[in-house]
């Protein structure tokens, strides 16, 4: 059963996080309703942008997530290395895992089976949420964010959230 | 292809000019070398220098703005910088942050990387913020003007536009000294100011997320 989108955006300002900002998926759907309908969402046109905005929203004071598709990762991946990790620059990542299991459109295949690699590659410690287990993902991700001061990625497959 | 070369001032020159005229906004430097004219012309805690990510210049203000939307932001950026970025005036177009200000030192060349040409000799950037929505938007090209409208900007309501038509000209400026996770602090404390103001960090120390590691509830 999924978990509710609602509950899991409750649960990120519970955590202290105060600006969100990314690119829209499918898989995600409900989590962007949610901040849209609450005025939290800060809308960008690509993943590179929204984490240049979250940087300068943590500079700024804040506690930034930026949501977006994994293909969005690879947009973003100048930006998260010579930004985010060379500056310790904090971010809650929230990924869609599009290409889980080798099934979904053709386009998404490839960066499906290869993400968790990558994240592995540039240094940014991810974990794969599970709708019993969302409270916990999320504790975790600030535990991390707390003592290195990096982007961190919360992976969503579909179905996870509502 | 150089028609304005002897007429114009170098971007170091302009920079230069812009910063004399601050007192505490928050700025933001592209990458490259307006990042090391900046700092070598005068460096201040309210200035961030990038080294990396070009293009993002912009989004990185306009998350401070969002963030702080009582300072007043300024972005140093670059025609390349801009044309590679060009969907953040959109987005700053959309959402009409007052307190952003974006100047484009536009020497239609990429002058960090050898003067290989970009394409803002034949597509206006001042054009392009028009259309997407900037509350004001100007084109300079002589030191007098460039005061007068970047002072304006400062007490107007954005946000504004600033496209300064600059020389090629330039010195291989001095590398920007501080280490890139010190830059983050001190433009954070500066950005900040005093704890509370707009910026409430309600778990410092506690551990949420994004929270320091030394849990140090005040600016150092």
């Amino acid at each position: 059963m999924p978990f509710p989108a609602k509950d899991f955006v409750g649960l990120l300002r519970d955590a202290g996080c105060d600006f969100f900002t990314g690119v829209p998926d499918s898989t995600l759907a409900g989590t962007f309703a949610a901040l849209i309908e609450q005025r939290l969402f800060v809308p960008a046109v690509r993943e590179d942008e929204a984490v240049g905005l979250a940087t300068g929203a943590y500079m700024g004071g804040k506690r930034p997530v930026v949501l977006m598709q994994n293909s969005g990762l690879g947009t973003s991946l100048n930006a998260l290395i010579s930004l985010n990790l060379i500056y310790h620059q904090p971010c809650l990542l929230v990924i869609s895992w599009r290409g889980h299991d080798g099934k979904d459109a053709p386009e998404h295949l490839i960066m499906g089976q290869v993400m968790k690699s990558q994240l592995d590659l540039v240094g940014i410690p991810h974990r794969t949420v599970a709708a019993g287990t969302v409270q916990a993902d999320i504790a975790w991700a600030g535990e991390v964010l707390h003592a290195q001061r990096i982007p961190v990625a919360l992976l969503v497959t579909k179905g996870v959230l509502s | 292809m150089k028609p304005e070369a002897g007429v114009l001032m170098s971007r170091g020159r302009a920079i230069g000019v812009v910063l004399d005229l601050l007192s505490n906004e928050l700025v933001v430097v592209c990458n490259g070398f307006p990042s090391r004219e900046a700092s070598t012309h005068r460096d201040r805690p309210e200035n961030f220098y990038m080294i990396g990510s070009m293009g993002v210049a912009p989004a990185i203000g306009l998350g401070v703005a969002l963030a702080q939307p009582r300072r007043t932001v300024v972005v140093f950026d670059g025609d390349g910088n801009v044309l590679m970025g060009m969907g953040t005036l959109a987005t700053v177009g959309a959402l009409q942050p007052k307190n952003f200000i974006h100047i484009v030192f536009d020497n239609e060349v990429y002058g960090s990387t050898g003067n290989q040409p970009t394409l803002s000799h034949s597509v206006h950037l001042d054009a392009v913020a028009s259309a997407t929505g900037y509350r004001h938007v100007a084109r300079v090209r002589e030191k007098d003007a460039l005061v007068a409208t970047a002072k304006g900007m400062l007490t107007s309501e954005g946000p504004s536009f600033l496209l300064v038509k600059v020389s090629q000209e330039a010195h291989e400026p001095d590398r920007v000294e501080m280490e890139p996770p010190a830059m983050t602090e001190r433009f954070r404390t500066a950005a900040m100011g005093k704890r509370g103001f707009g910026s409430a960090e309600p778990s410092a120390g506690r551990g949420g997320i994004g929270a320091h590691s030394d849990g140090r509830t005040g600016p150092r």
